[in-house]
């Protein structure tokens, strides 16, 4: 108790009881209030890029960065069977366009469209995810080529689309001249016309970034190697449910 | 010591001796544990995001709190005839602003210094102690436009919020010019009066969108050429405020 309190016995019985009393009925009505969650077809159109630069006050890539936590936390995989299916793939899109345009430099938008967006069931949805990989690429191959190396693996094994898995191949190839990019990538035509499955040709792409140095960051890692085990768990569960239909 | 010296001494122990340094703990400790949450949350670029979250966190908690506190502690003194009585001090004018504002200037680079330190887990060395110097830069010309407001409107609430419209308004102009001058925008008179009015306001402003950038804590140190660029317009503009603090309070019939 500092010099300018007085003793607690001062304060009157009513006042400590009307104190008790709000605060019990504000944890009952914080309690009752429901949890907010975000369903997919809530995803609002995004602002328009020249309204997030003027919301960011100069600090782009900390306002880029938040707005991916954001449109990831809509329907992220939530209670859904089929992740993403309410998704509209459109809005999603655009709100990664102008998150890139905000930071372009920021792969988080690239990320999320080649590793999380892009591995949905539904090919529509796919195509529209792989054609903004690809439009984008093109405007920065050199540092972009990782996300179109990958684009090019989901459109041959998720898609089955060979032609357009080459064309992408095809674009790593034409459009890169960094010393970086390194030779898998830009033989990347070789290895997709190779008789590999999915889980072989994530694990050389994997193999070839880690090789690379092209991930580093530590979230990203533990990603990778979450995506790693679940699609071994789901090669071995396809391994043994086509030995099964054998017998 | 010179006067200057001393009262600039007595402005950095009133700032000791009030929550401040608590307000500093605070901020920092909210920086930390927000940036932890999202680097949870994150699924890549976590360790960009740590920095620039905090980055932006800590430069706008270090810009607000070096506002409000010269604002306060000027308005107080002023009320509390505490400026009448200085002035009876064989000290000149000039000394006395001078010496106030070095005090609040020092305290905006401690404040800088203690802001850039959690940044060092997450960005290079030459990053952090370049943004810290241009945060300190930053603070140094809050705190000018914050004692010019609080002398020239003597009442606290007009006082911080002339220099938050200033500092906010300096912030986005870049934004607004480029919005202003979007092609898609009708070529009409009226528009055009609008662009020119924004350009000119933009004159008039000092360009903080280009100094203290999170930019360079994430993907490097800016060259040698911009960063000198960004910080002599924040230094030019502070003694701009400077001369109009020391204009005003010469002037002043106290």
């Amino acid at each position: 108790m500092s010099r300018d309190e007085r003793p607690l016995t001062t304060v009157p019985g009513w006042v400590w009881l009307a104190l008790a009393a709000c605060l019990a009925l504000q944890l009952v009505w914080a309690g009752m209030r429901p949890g907010m969650s975000h369903r997919a077809e809530d995803l609002p159109p995004p602002p328009r890029l020249a309204a997030l630069r003027l919301a960011s006050l100069g600090e782009p890539e900390a306002l880029a960065r938040l707005a991916m936590l954001y449109v990831q936390a809509y329907d992220l995989r939530g209670a859904n069977d089929v992740p993403y299916q309410d998704l509209d793939y459109q809005r999603l899109v655009a709100w990664l366009r102008v998150v890139l345009a905000l930071d372009p430099k920021s792969e988080y938008p690239l990320f999320s469209a080649a590793r999380i967006y892009a591995e949905v069931p539904d090919p529509a949805k796919v195509r529209v995810v792989l054609d903004f990989i690809y439009r984008e690429y093109l405007k920065d191959p050199n540092h972009r080529w990782q996300w179109l190396a990958q684009a090019a693996m989901v459109a041959k094994h998720r898609l089955h689309d060979l032609p357009l898995a080459l064309q992408y191949a095809d674009a790593i190839d034409r459009y890169t001249s960094a010393p970086a990019v390194p030779l898998w990538a830009k033989q990347m035509r070789i290895f997709i016309l190779e008789d590999m499955n999915e889980l072989q040709a994530a694990k050389v792409i994997l193999g070839g970034l880690l090789a690379s140095g092209s991930v580093k960051d530590p979230a990203e890692l533990r990603f990778l190697e979450r995506r790693l085990e679940e699609l071994e768990a789901r090669q071995a569960r396809q391994a043994k449910g086509g030995k099964e239909s054998l017998h | 010591m010179p006067a200057a010296a001393i009262l600039a001494r007595f402005v950095l122990l009133e700032a000791r001796r009030s929550g401040l340094p608590w307000l500093v703990g605070a901020s920092l400790a909210a920086a930390l544990g927000l940036a932890a949450f999202v680097s949870q949350v994150a699924l890549t670029e976590s360790i960009a995001l740590q920095s620039a979250f905090s980055a932006a966190l800590l430069r706008a908690c270090a810009v607000f709190l070096v506002a409000l506190h010269v604002a306060a502690c000027t308005v107080r003194e002023v009320n509390d005839k505490g400026l009448e009585l200085m002035l009876t001090l064989p000290l000149s004018r000039s000394a006395q602003y001078a010496g106030r504002l070095t005090g609040y200037v020092a305290l905006g680079v401690v404040i800088s210094a203690c802001f850039a330190l959690p940044l060092l887990l997450w960005s290079p060395p030459v990053a952090v102690l370049l943004w810290a110097a241009s945060l300190a830069l930053e603070t140094a010309l809050v705190a000018a436009a914050a004692l010019f407001f609080s002398m020239a409107l003597v009442q606290p609430v007009p006082a911080f919020a002339a220099t938050a419209g200033l500092y906010l308004l300096a912030r986005a102009i870049g934004a607004v010019q480029s919005i202003a001058a979007s092609p898609l925008a009708e070529p009409t008179l009226a528009h055009r009066l609008a662009q020119w009015a924004i350009d000119v306001v933009a004159l008039l402003l000092p360009r903080l969108d280009a100094a203290t950038r999170t930019e360079w804590l994430i993907y490097g140190a800016p060259s040698a050429g911009a960063y000198a660029t960004a910080l002599a317009g924040l230094a030019l503009y502070s003694v701009l405020l400077v001369a109009a603090g020391l204009f005003d309070f010469h002037r002043r019939n106290l």
